[in-house]
């Protein structure tokens, strides 16, 4: 079974955010880039049922700039077999970019897609959907595992209390979320193997951006409240400022 | 201004956040010569649910009622609120930013084929047009978006928008479904609920989140306990160092790479606040760190804090709230 993973470039999450000159981005001196975490998550998925079957291909995609080479380089590494870089605008309009996506994969038609389940820089949550819409595939979201069985994919999807499962007939577009599927380290032969592996370059075929970032700001920074005291003792006075002082008992 | 708002329904009863989303909506639409309708969606007999939003600021409530569409169905939503929406003219449509409109609310942005902003904390109106504020990176930024396209489509963050009271009753119409249900192709499978009646982290009123400092997970009992006093808005958050762990389910997580919350207290409990965890919290309304370690990053964000062994210090909570409460 062929598996197509949807990946994204994005700053490390132990990253302190500065706004750029620009006023509306990062400013992105110093900060470290790294394979969104609930990608990992849906690369690793990808990999673990290639090695279950014995057999297809995992090709991990991303849309972006040259930078998202190393990007994909980092899922190569892990065990994908081959990388496409659709060279864009990286937009705050999930839809533009789910376009670009949808462009390049209605050509090869694989019969699972994954995504994470949002990108950990716009958090934009949207993309996945976005892409078996315009496909016309169904889609589980926030899926913490799945199984392939014979008439479908069969997805466990987090929500808020409790776990739905939902089987969709493929091909199928699955978001992954924390839960299954913790990552592998890539192993020194992985990333060795991983220079060698072929990854194409081409033009990102995506609408126009309609939602524009006007500007980016800083949320206030918390005041340091105060220590009210140490140990058990402090404890009635405490539940007094809640309740008098912040009025939240 | 136009707006269209979608309640959200579960087991056939409106869920709170519902009323956020049409007083958020209504906020915008009546001071700039608007209306606000609302789609509910939902099984036979759902419509007896339209008289909770009375005084919500709506004027109408479409009710969309199909044995098919008691539970929440993928396709079959996104067709439904397709098929209103492009009928209805609308300059807005607002949905809530929970599980369920966060799944839903992308798959209506590609049928209507207009951009999407999810999980909003702030409406705008500026010259005219809506400005939209979101948080990015997990809440360690915010951005002010305008979208270039009609009807602009949102998401609208739970425990963010507080719902008002207008003194009006609601229209209530019904949606005609020629929807036929065979033709959807995802199929609900089951239910598997976890929580039992403890809200989620991202919807309660107040949390109470554990970290390391707990030491073992057989010690959350003593969080449960203070959560239990706290009353029924109250729920159960965690770090990520502990779902990672395997000690708490990622359900749990605050913090980037799991929820950002907006409750109006939130306990931080042997949790030293990396940066991650802070920027998924720093909205809460008034925030208490209890920690061994008086350096710890957590009190440079905590409106109040206790420095001392948690084993001590919350089980004493626990019982100086209950004694408040009367249950002592």
């Amino acid at each position: 079974m062929n598996i197509i993973v949807c990946i994204k470039r994005v700053p490390d999450t132990e990253t302190r955010i500065r706004v750029g000159d620009d006023g509306t981005s990062i400013d992105p001196n110093g900060v470290k880039y790294v394979l969104s975490p609930y990608d990992e998550f849906a690369v690793e998925a990808a990999l673990r049922l290639k090695e279950a079957r014995g057999e297809g291909e995992v090709t991990v995609i991303t849309l972006g700039d040259d930078a998202s080479q190393e990007t994909l380089r980092t899922a190569l590494a892990m065990g994908a077999d081959r990388a496409v870089l659709l060279q864009g605008e990286v937009t705050a309009d999930g839809l533009a970019t789910a376009k670009g996506l949808a462009a390049e994969i209605r050509e090869s038609d694989p019969p699972l897609v994954l995504l994470g389940v949002k990108a950990a820089d716009d958090d934009g949550q949207q993309v996945g959907p976005m892409l078996a819409t315009l496909l016309g595939r169904p889609c589980a979201t926030a899926v913490s595992s799945f199984e392939v069985t014979d008439a479908g994919v069969v997805c466990r999807s987090e929500v808020e209390g409790g776990t739905r499962v939902l089987e969709l007939p493929l091909p199928a577009v699955v978001t992954i979320t924390k839960g299954e599927y913790e990552p592998r380290y890539a192993s020194l032969k992985g990333i060795m193997a991983a220079k060698r592996k072929p990854l194409e370059k081409k033009e990102a075929e995506m609408g126009p951006a309609r939602l524009q970032v006007k500007a980016m700001e800083l949320p206030k920074e918390r005041v340091a409240g105060r220590i009210v005291g140490e140990g058990p003792d402090a404890v009635p006075e405490l539940v007094r400022l809640l309740r008098e002082e912040a009025n939240v008992l | 201004m136009k707006i269209l708002a979608i309640a959200e329904q579960r087991d056939g009863l409106l869920r709170g956040v519902s009323r956020e989303v049409v007083s958020a909506a209504a906020g915008v639409a009546i001071g700039h010569e608007g209306e606000v309708d609302v789609l509910l969606v939902g099984g036979e007999g759902i419509e007896a649910q339209a008289a909770e939003l009375n005084g919500s600021g709506a004027a109408r409530v479409l009710v969309a009622a199909h044995g098919a569409l008691a539970d929440y169905h993928p396709d079959g939503y996104a067709r439904i609120l397709k098929g209103v929406v492009e009928a209805g003219g609308y300059n807005a449509v607002f949905l809530p930013a929970t599980s369920q409109g966060k799944d839903l609310a992308p798959r209506l942005a590609a049928l209507l084929d207009v951009p999407l902003a999810q999980d909003i904390t702030g409406i705008a109106v500026v010259n005219g047009a809506l400005e939209l504020l979101r948080p990015v990176y997990a809440g360690k930024a915010f951005t002010r978006i305008s979208v270039d396209a009609t009807p602009v489509l949102a998401t609208l963050r739970p425990n963010v928008f507080q719902p008002q009271d207008w003194q009006a009753e609601v229209d209530v119409e019904s949606v005609e479904i020629t929807e036929d249900p065979s033709s959807w192709p995802t199929r609900i499978v089951s239910f598997e609920a976890t929580g039992g009646d403890i809200p989620d982290v991202a919807e309660a009123g107040v949390v109470v989140a554990g970290g390391r400092g707990l030491k073992d997970p057989e010690n959350w009992n003593v969080l449960e306990d203070l959560r239990s006093a706290l009353g029924n808005s109250a729920g159960l958050g965690a770090s990520r160092a502990v779902v990672d762990a395997g000690w708490r389910p990622h359900g749990e997580q605050v913090g980037q790479t799991g929820k950002t919350v907006a409750p109006k207290l939130y306990f931080a409990v042997g949790i030293s606040g990396a940066i991650q965890h802070l920027a998924g919290m720093r909205t809460a309304g008034t925030i208490v760190a209890v920690n061994r370690d008086a350096d710890a990053p957590i009190f440079k964000v905590a409106d109040y804090g206790i420095v001392g062994d948690l084993f001590e210090v919350v089980p004493r909570l626990t019982q100086e709230i209950r004694t408040l409460k009367g249950e002592g």
